[in-house]
C-alpha cells in the first residue's frame, strides 16, 4: 500500500489508493512505530475512509494496532446529518477509559505498607472472569445508572460532588436511553457494577518517578506535585452490559446495512446513518453503557477510599484522595469542530483513542481551561504510565483526539510462550511491584515484552504537539483479573 | 469429539481459534468446549449444571456467533461455564440448534481462572463443510 509522508511524523494513504475511499487515510506516527505496525492496520483504517459522510480524513493514532473493523487507535468523525455510526468505531468495551485518582502521600509513606494495601485493593475490588461487583442493584435502579452514570454514584454516596467535574462529560453521556438496551445487556451487567474485568484492565498504585515531572507547572494544576507523590490509576470500561449492547447491535446492523444501500468492506464495521431509527437506538444504548462504565469507575473510586482510609488510618479526605481526570478511550460522541473553516456538526468515534480538548475549550473543566484536558495514557504493567493534556493542535488536526496507550506487539498466546505468570509476579516483586492477580495466565498476556514502548508513542504525541506530557508515573502496586 | 488450535498471527490483543468437528454438532461442541478452556480449567470446576439451550439463525455461521455469544452471556449472568455440550443443528435456512450443556459456577477460590471473553467478532467469522468434516474461524474479543 502506498504511504506517502506528509510532514514529520505525518503519513497519508491517498483516496486513489482503494476503490470507494471518500477521504484519504491519515496515520500519526515516527518511522519506526509506522513500520511496527501491522498490515491490518492500514487495511483497516482505508476502510474507515470508505464510510458515509467520513469527513476530513480517517485517523490513526501512534499506538495503532489491528483491531475489529476500526483500527486500535482509530478516528473518524462523521457529519451528523449525512454520516453513520458503526459499533466498530466504538468497540465492544463501550466507554472503556482511564482515571487518575491523586494522594498526598508519598512513596515513603506508602512502602511499609504498600503488600497490605495491595492485598486490601484486590479483596476489595472483585476482579477476572465470573466476578459480581460489590453494589446491588434492582433493575430500575439500574435504569438510573444507565441515565446518570456517575451522578447516580454521588448521589448515592458512592463519591463525592467534586469528583464530577473532573470526570469527562461530568460523568454522564447525555442521551442514554434504558429502552433501547436489550433485557440480555440488562441481565448480563446487572450483577457487574464495581467490577474491574480482566485483559488489559487493571487498578494500579504509581509514583510519580525523579525523573517524572516533565512540566511542573502543569502538573500543580493537575494537583500533582511533586516526585514521590503516589497516585492510584484505573483502566476498566461497561463490562458485560457494554460488551452485550455492542454484540446485539452489531448483530442487528449487520442485517441492517441492506436496507440502506451502504456495503462494508468488513463485516465488523457494519454500521447504520446516525439519523436512521437504528442509529439513533444504538446511540442512546451506547450512551447507557458509557454511562454504566462512568459508573462503575466511580464505585471502584469509593471502594479505593475506603481502603486508603482503613489502611492507613486516616479519612480520604486527609489522604487527599481527589479524582485528577477520567477520561474514555472508546465512545461516540456529538461535538462540533471546524472544518474548512465553518463550524460543523459531527459524530466523532474514537476506538481506542483519547479525546484531548485544548486550553480554552469549555467541555475541559474549569480549574483545568487554562492548561488543557488531562489525557491519561496506560502503558504495560511494567513499565508506567503518562499523564498529558490536550492542544489547540489537536483540536485542528485530530478532532482533539490523541493516542490511548501503548499497543500490543505480540498476542496472548506468544507472550504465554515466552513468559510464565507466576515466574513474572516473582520478578516484579524484585522491581519493587507488587501484582495480585485473578488469573496468573492473565499476568504472562500482559507482560511488558507484549507492549511496544510508551515513551516512543509519547514522545511522538509531543513532537507533534497532538498532547503535551506532563507526568510520567511508574507502578509499584498493581491488581488485575 | 473435534478439536481446535489457537491462531497466533490473528487477533494480536484477542484470541482467534481454528475449529473442526467431524460434523455440525460435533463442531459446535467443540467451539463450546474451546471457549470454556478459554476462561478457565475444566478440571477445577466441578459438573453442578445441566442446562438446555434453543437458537435458531438465517445462517451456520451466524449460528455459531449467538452460540458463543450465549454461552459469553452466561458467563457474565450466571457465572456458569459448560466445557460439556451435546448439540444437534438442524435445518438450512434457517438453522437451529439444540443443546444440553454441562458445567459449574466459577467459585474465584477454587476455579482456575483465565481469560475474561467480551464478545465473539464478526472478523474473519466462517464456517465451512467438506466430504471430511466441518471447519470454523472464530476470533474472541479479550
Amino acid at each position: 500500500m502506498d504511504i506517502v509522508r506528509v510532514a514529520d511524523g505525518v503519513w497519508e494513504i491517498p483516496t486513489q489508493t482503494k476503490p470507494g475511499m471518500r477521504v484519504p487515510a491519515r496515520i500519526y506516527a515516527s518511522e519506526p512505530l509506522l513500520r511496527a505496525m501491522d498490515q491490518g492496520v492500514f487495511e483497516q483504517i482505508t476502510n474507515v475512509a470508505c464510510l458515509p459522510g467520513i469527513v476530513r480524513a480517517a485517523l490513526c493514532m501512534p499506538d495503532g494496532h489491528w483491531g475489529y473493523g476500526f483500527p486500535i487507535g482509530g478516528v473518524a468523525a462523521f457529519r451528523e446529518d449525512q454520516g453513520v455510526i458503526s459499533p466498530g468505531g466504538i468497540g465492544f468495551d463501550i466507554n472503556c477509559g482511564m482515571r487518575l485518582i491523586r494522594t498526598s502521600l508519598t512513596e515513603d509513606e506508602v512502602q511499609p505498607r504498600l503488600r497490605a494495601l495491595v492485598d486490601a485493593l484486590f479483596a476489595a475490588i472483585p476482579t477476572g472472569v465470573g466476578a459480581h461487583g460489590f453494589v446491588r442493584l434492582r433493575e430500575s435502579e439500574f435504569g438510573e445508572v444507565m441515565r446518570e452514570g456517575a451522578r447516580w454514584c454521588v448521589r448515592r454516596g458512592y463519591g463525592e460532588p467534586e469528583d464530577l467535574a473532573h470526570i469527562e462529560g461530568g460523568g454522564c453521556l447525555p442521551g442514554a436511553d434504558p429502552a433501547a438496551v436489550s433485557p440480555r445487556a440488562v441481565e448480563r451487567g446487572l450483577n457487574q457494577l464495581g467490577t474491574l474485568g480482566a485483559g488489559n484492565h487493571y487498578l494500579e498504585v504509581q509514583v510519580v518517578p525523579p525523573t517524572g515531572l516533565h512540566d511542573p507547572g502543569t502538573a500543580r494544576v493537575l494537583g500533582i506535585e511533586r516526585v514521590g507523590q503516589v497516585c492510584i490509576m484505573l483502566h476498566c470500561g461497561s463490562r458485560g452490559f457494554g460488551h452485550q449492547i455492542g454484540s446485539d447491535y452489531l448483530r442487528q446492523f449487520d442485517g441492517a446495512m441492506a436496507r440502506y444501500g451502504i456495503t462494508v468492506r468488513d463485516r465488523e464495521l457494519a454500521c447504520a446513518p446516525f439519523r436512521s431509527p437504528e442509529g439513533q437506538a444504538y446511540f442512546a444504548a451506547m450512551a447507557a453503557a458509557a454511562n454504566a462504565a462512568f459508573a462503575n469507575r466511580q464505585v471502584i473510586t469509593h471502594r479505593v477510599r475506603e481502603v486508603f482510609a482503613t489502611v492507613f488510618g486516616r479519612s480520604p479526605h486527609e489522604l487527599g484522595l481527589e479524582v485528577v481526570y477520567d477520561v474514555c478511550h472508546n465512545t461516540a460522541k456529538l461535538e462540533r469542530h471546524e472544518v474548512d473553516g465553518r463550524p460543523v456538526d459531527l459524530l466523532v468515534h474514537r476506538k481506542g483513542a483519547t479525546r484531548a480538548f485544548g486550553p480554552g475549550a469549555p467541555d475541559v473543566p474549569e480549574d483545568y481551561r487554562a492548561v488543557g484536558q488531562p489525557v491519561i495514557i496506560g502503558g504495560s504493567m511494567e513499565t508506567g504510565s503518562a499523564l498529558l493534556v490536550g492542544t489547540a493542535r489537536a483540536m485542528a488536526e485530530t478532532f482533539g483526539s490523541t493516542a490511548h496507550g501503548a499497543g500490543r506487539t505480540m498476542s496472548r498466546a506468544q507472550a504465554k510462550k515466552r513468559v510464565r505468570g507466576e515466574t513474572l509476579l516473582r520478578e516484579m516483586a524484585g522491581r519493587g511491584i507488587i501484582v495480585r492477580a485473578a488469573s496468573a495466565a492473565g499476568v504472562a498476556e500482559e507482560a511488558g515484552l507484549a507492549y511496544k514502548d510508551l515513551g516512543a508513542v509519547v514522545d511522538v504525541l509531543a513532537r507533534l504537539d497532538l498532547s503535551r506530557p506532563v507526568v510520567s508515573l511508574t507502578p509499584i502496586g498493581n491488581i488485575k483479573g | 469429539m473435534g478439536r481446535y488450535t489457537v491462531v497466533e498471527d490473528v487477533a494480536l490483543a484477542d484470541c482467534a481459534m481454528d475449529i473442526e468437528g467431524r460434523d455440525a454438532g460435533d463442531l459446535f461442541e467443540t467451539a463450546a468446549r474451546a471457549l470454556a478452556e478459554l476462561m478457565i480449567d475444566p478440571g477445577t470446576l466441578p459438573v453442578t449444571v445441566e442446562r438446555t439451550i434453543e437458537l435458531e439463525a438465517a445462517q451456520v455461521d451466524l449460528l455459531l456467533f449467538d452460540w458463543l455469544g450465549e454461552l459469553i452471556f452466561r458467563k457474565d449472568r450466571d457465572r456458569e461455564v459448560f466445557p460439556e455440550a451435546r448439540v444437534r443443528i438442524s435445518g438450512d435456512g434457517p438453522v437451529r440448534l439444540a443443546a444440553s450443556v454441562r458445567g459449574g459456577v466459577i467459585d474465584p477460590a477454587g476455579t482456575e481462572r483465565r481469560a475474561d471473553p467480551k464478545a465473539v467478532t464478526l472478523h474473519q467469522l466462517r464456517v465451512t463443510a467438506d466430504e471430511t468434516g466441518w471447519r470454523a474461524r472464530v476470533v474472541i474479543d479479550i
